[in-house]
């Protein structure tokens, strides 16, 4: 706080903007800083699969079947080591991981972003314009929201069938409901508030209002909600892909390397599973740990 | 009271009618079943008596006319793949369903009442963190991650329990149940304590949370003060209080296990409802993934509805609020 300083009248009053602030808060816990770190190495990792993998996994000019199934560590005939094994068409594990968190975590973000934006927009109108609106809307993600996800998900992909795009719709139409509540419920609280009250006075437009005045008020909660329906997201991913249903074989995420690997399992080839689900893991543990942070920082209730 | 209950209930048809129209349509006009379950060799005189029997010459919007006649009936439809029933195929797969997601249940309550009432009343020992570490992991670990690793562990390298399949069934009152046998328990075990985990996490909080609140309660400060001992007043009075919220939210809760057992059944082969959904949609049997959806949808309105009016009976603001809103 920037008053804490006028014990000490000697030294200067520092200075801190919040956003300065903020990051010392973050920075308090360590657990969260090392998540924070992991996925950000997660992020370049998926970011940088091309540049990094020692192979492409989907050039079958750089794969060979005789290298398939070949255990952690393992050569192949050209003398190239599979740190982390192959698969059972012989690919490099570690380049296929690479790969897969690459779309895993487009899928993730793509329809999280999506969902944000409805969400928002549904969430914001229903509370500022109150009455019937927010009746209706709110009706809606009520009953959404008693179906579970994975229900919601089968049902569309059962319509709409696998791919990409397919997957990022079901996971957009699971998800946007939650950031509608959030929004509305933190909206309300909000439009109470003098400033709104100000700015309409002063004969501002509805857009104006919404968009430059209650949104930015209402941010916080949604970061939270964000990061964690992000993280669900994820994992919700690769329980379709997993079950076959989410994305196509062209386009493995690691749901799908997991569900391959899976088929290999029983005979002991534990490798084609285990360090995709390892991966998997890891994204989602960084992602939760850093929302619960984020959660403990941006509650006002828990300010110091 | 019953104004309240009609609109519950017409809100509820609303919702099965718009469902069945997605469903219906969805899955009728955006797969072509033509392709898959027609030999691709056969002769256009076979093809066009495959499409007629199965009425897929005919407008769409009369197939569902058909359909929702038919549904009043109790008939959705004849599985393309099996030739039988759709509804038949779901009824003979669901006791197996609903015996595995009421043992997880079973698990999720036994373990984790006193888990929790544990964490609650140490808080800040090296057991109550664990536990709610374990809580944490168990709400963050994709349950398909969690099946593969028990599959691993126990199966494969231990080599103790079966990895697949459902065991040795005995019938109980005309349904066959597998945990009278020990064959049947020992297929049951992985599967229940994978579908169980995420319910287990929850319950583990619930009754943390509620533990924690209830032990500073003026009751339990004066049952201490008149000399109960320590296990009687956790047994009797912190436990049975903390029973009703955990119950209460387990009961909601029971739709989402038998939703979530979609992905259990499919890794443990469990031959229940979740495995045939899952084979059906990879087989474009539309009957049966309309049946199953509508089923699902239908169980869930009716869970939905029935916790409806019973909070409305026991929280009067419920029901006035809705009238007027």
């Amino acid at each position: 706080m920037t008053f804490a300083t006028d014990t000490a009248p000697a030294l200067p009053p520092k200075v801190e903007t919040p956003f300065q602030r903020f990051v010392a808060d973050f920075a308090e816990s360590p657990v969260a800083v090392a998540a924070l770190a992991t996925f950000a190495a997660v992020l370049f990792v998926a970011l940088a699969a091309p540049l990094i993998s020692p192979q492409n996994p989907y050039d079958l000019r750089q794969i060979d079947i005789m290298d398939s199934r070949l255990p952690p560590g393992g050569q192949s005939l050209a003398g190239m080591t599979f740190w982390l094994g192959t698969d059972g068409q012989g690919r490099d594990m570690l380049s296929a991981m690479f790969y897969g968190l690459r779309t895993s975590l487009f899928v993730g973000a793509m329809s999280g972003m999506f969902a944000l934006a409805i969400g928002m927009c549904v969430g914001l109108s229903a509370a500022y314009f109150g009455g019937r609106v927010d009746t209706i809307v709110m009706r809606i993600v009520d009953l959404q929201l008693s179906f579970p996800a994975i229900l919601v998900a089968l049902i569309l992909l059962a319509v709409l069938g696998k791919g990409v795009d397919k997957i990022i719709i079901a996971l957009i139409a699971v998800q946007w409901a939650y950031y509608a509540r959030t929004v509305r419920g933190s909206a309300l609280v909000e439009r109470r508030r003098e400033y709104i009250e100000a700015a309409t006075c002063l004969g501002l437009s509805h857009k104006r209002i919404v968009f430059r005045h209650l949104l930015p008020n209402v941010m916080p909660p949604l970061i939270v909600v964000g990061t964690v329906q992000i993280a669900h997201a994820i994992a919700l991913e690769a329980t379709l892909s997993f079950l076959g249903i989410g994305l196509p074989v062209t386009e493995p995420s690691l749901g799908l390397l997991i569900a391959n690997g899976f088929n290999y399992m029983l005979s002991g080839k534990y490798w084609i599973s285990i360090f995709p689900g390892i991966a998997l893991l890891i994204t989602i543990v960084s992602i939760n740990l850093v929302g619960d942070q984020l959660r403990d920082v941006l509650n006002p209730r828990l300010q110091k | 009271m019953t104004v309240f209950i009609t609109r519950r209930l017409l809100q509820s048809c609303l919702v099965i009618f718009v469902m069945s129209l997605i469903v219906f349509f969805g899955v009728n006009v955006i797969g072509n079943p033509i392709d898959i379950l027609i030999n691709p060799e056969a002769d256009q005189a076979e093809i066009e008596r495959a499409i007629k029997a199965l009425g897929l010459d005919r407008p769409i919007h009369e197939q569902y006319l058909v359909f929702i006649q038919r549904a009043f009936e109790g008939d959705l439809g004849r599985s393309f793949v099996f030739g039988e029933p759709a509804l038949k195929l779901i009824m003979q797969r669901m006791p197996a369903t609903l015996e595995l997601a009421l043992c997880a249940m079973l698990i999720s309550i036994v373990l984790g009442i006193p888990l929790g009432m544990w964490a609650g009343l140490k808080p800040e020992s090296a057991a109550g963190k664990s536990i709610m570490g374990f809580s944490i992991l168990g709400f963050s670990l994709p349950s398909f991650w969690v099946g593969i690793m028990l599959i691993m562990i126990f199966a494969v390298m231990l080599g103790v329990l079966p990895s697949t399949g459902r065991g040795q069934t005995v019938g109980l009152f005309g349904l066959q149940v597998s945990f009278l046998t020990w064959d049947g328990l020992a297929h049951l075990l992985l599967p229940a304590v994978n579908l169980a985990l995420f319910k287990l996490s929850l319950v583990i909080r619930l009754a943390r949370a509620g533990t924690r609140e209830v032990v500073l309660q003026d009751y339990v400060k004066f049952a201490r003060a008149k000399g109960l001992s320590p296990s009687r007043i956790v047994l009797v009075h912190v436990m049975k209080n903390i029973m009703i919220p955990v119950v209460t939210i387990l009961g909601l809760e029971l739709g989402s296990v038998i939703a979530f057992s979609v992905v259990t059944e499919t890794i443990f082969a469990w031959p229940g409802m979740g495995k045939l959904i899952i084979d059906s949609i990879n087989l474009l049997d539309r009957p049966v993934i309309v049946a199953y959806l509508l089923m699902t949808v239908f169980m869930f309105i009716t869970i939905n509805l029935v916790v409806d009016i019973l909070y409305s009976i026991l929280d009067p603001r419920v029901r006035l609020q809705d009238i007027k809103g």
